[in-house]
């Protein structure tokens, strides 16, 4: 599994970095960044999902590799 | 004394500014769907059964009150509002008889809530780094030792009003901290808050008259930052430039005074919908001690469920969106309490349930406008609800007949009466 965010679409809600802090990060301006290569470890698919799920602007792209 | 040109020659308001103004008209709504208010009591005390009237059979409802008014009910449609900042205008964000001149847009009174493109972005960007989660997170520690003060003082009391004594005092002190403001000039704070938010109906005179108050009480913090400038956002914001300039002096007061009022009763409204809900649900309270660990799912659901804040917008031109008729300069009731509680959007949407876990919910706004202080109100909240619960763990509504909510476009309870012994 890889997650993503989509700059244009992500406005600093930061669910993602509440809910699955071992795959996402804030920038400077509190902005969601993918933590690493995107790459998420079997044991953290679940959070990466439900980061998504949660995401008010649908900003996070998971894709099943 | 220290000079600064920008605010030498500035005086509170004075004159009535330029802009539209509309009949004030009050009193019963004789029809939900084309005479709506959320100025009538009725709506006051429970909107939730009104929304979810809207949303069957409308869903956009109208009115001709405030010079004219529409609002969505649906998620979609307050989503699609939201991010089509082409067609709808931030220049005013308070719905009620009066519009500003339309060349305060794209700066607006206010910057950046009532900022449009392209200048919104630039005065945002100035605020994002003083309200990341990592910035907040160094309010925490102080938050709750002041928590903890507040519930000391309740000492001894079998009912307390947790809007008056608790809730309303948690975010106004931080604000002031984070702006540099003395911490005992909250009370205020509660006046100001009060004049710009739920005195809409008032006539022109008074208003104008209640705005200068706030005014006049930032430029004697302005020249008192000009004089000891030190580490905060007042200091800040005197500081700091778009474009290679220096920030205009009605920017400056704009962003103090939207800091100073938007953290405020937002956040009081959350607690105190929070700790109403737990007063008047005492499997969820009691399910909330047991598991502390659910508590930030269950504060995702109440800001859902009870979503404190409404915004608005102002219709660009002439239109037909969706079915609807719009004119220039309609409003549009922005509501995210109404998005939130969507059937088409969420699960059981009409319930709260407290280990939700999948909660797309909009109480934060959606696109360019998300809450700059969403990562403040979310630790606040965290921090007054642990707080409580800690200290006082049971409480029940001791009359359920005197709570009293806010009216407007924040929702909340100004009295909420608990027996917490």
């Amino acid at each position: 599994m890889k997650v993503q965010i989509g700059p244009e679409r992500c406005q600093g809600h930061g669910r993602c970095y509440d809910l699955a802090p071992e795959l996402f990060g804030a920038d400077e301006e509190g902005y969601g960044q993918v933590l690493g290569d995107g790459l998420v470890p079997p044991d953290l698919e679940r959070a990466a999902r439900l980061a998504a799920a949660n995401c008010p602007e649908r900003a996070i792209d998971v894709e099943e590799t | 004394m220290t000079v600064d040109d920008r605010f030498a020659s500035l005086e509170p308001i004075g004159e009535e500014p330029e802009g539209i103004r509309s009949e004030i008209i009050t009193g019963p709504v004789s029809d939900w769907a084309t005479d709506f208010s959320h100025l009538e009591p009725e709506w006051a005390a429970d909107p939730y059964p009104i929304q979810d009237d809207l949303r069957q059979r409308c869903p956009i409802a109208h009115t001709d009150r405030f010079g004219g008014a529409w609002l969505p009910t649906r998620y979609e449609d307050v989503a699609a509002i939201a991010y089509d900042t082409e067609r709808f205008s931030s220049r005013s964000i308070n719905m009620g008889n009066f519009r500003p001149p339309r060349d305060i847009a794209p700066i607006g009174g206010s910057p950046p809530i009532s900022s449009d493109p392209p200048f919104h972005q630039h005065a945002r960007k100035l605020l994002l780094g003083a309200f990341t989660k990592t910035s907040i997170a160094r309010q925490e520690p102080a938050t709750r030792a002041f928590c903890h003060e507040l519930i000391d003082k309740l000492e001894g009391q079998d009912v307390v009003d947790a809007a008056a004594e608790y809730a309303q005092h948690i975010p106004m002190r931080v604000i002031a901290d984070m702006l540099g403001f003395p911490p005992e000039d909250g009370p205020q704070f509660a006046e100001f808050v009060e004049d710009l938010l739920e005195g809409i109906n008032l006539p022109p005179e008074d208003r104008i008259t209640r705005m200068e108050r706030l005014f006049s009480y930032l430029l004697t913090q302005v020249q008192d930052h000009l004089d000891n400038p030190r580490d905060d956002i007042t200091s800040y914001l005197l500081g700091a430039e778009i474009f290679g300039t220096k920030l205009t002096a009605d920017h400056v007061t704009g962003a103090m005074a939207l800091l100073l009022i938007a953290g405020i009763d937002t956040t009081w409204s959350a607690i105190g919908s929070s700790l109403w809900h737990l007063a008047d649900h005492p499997a969820d309270r009691r399910r909330l001690l047991d598991e502390p660990a659910l508590l930030p799912v269950a504060i995702e659901e109440f800001l859902r469920a009870y979503a404190p804040v409404t915004m608005a917008r102002l219709v660009k031109e002439d239109m037909n969106w969706h079915g609807a008729d719009m004119k220039a300069d309609d409003w549009i009731l922005l509501s995210f309490p109404a998005a939130n509680r969507d059937p088409a959007q969420f699960d059981r949407a009409g319930e709260v349930i407290i280990d939700r876990q999948v909660n797309r919910h909009a109480a934060f706004g959606l696109g360019i406008h998300r809450c700059l202080g969403s990562h403040l109100a979310r630790m606040e909240l965290r921090v007054a609800l642990e707080v409580w619960l800690e200290r006082i763990g049971e409480f029940t509504l001791a009359d359920p007949e005197a709570v009293r909510w806010s009216t407007g476009q924040i929702r909340g309870p100004r009295a909420l009466p608990l027996k917490i012994s």
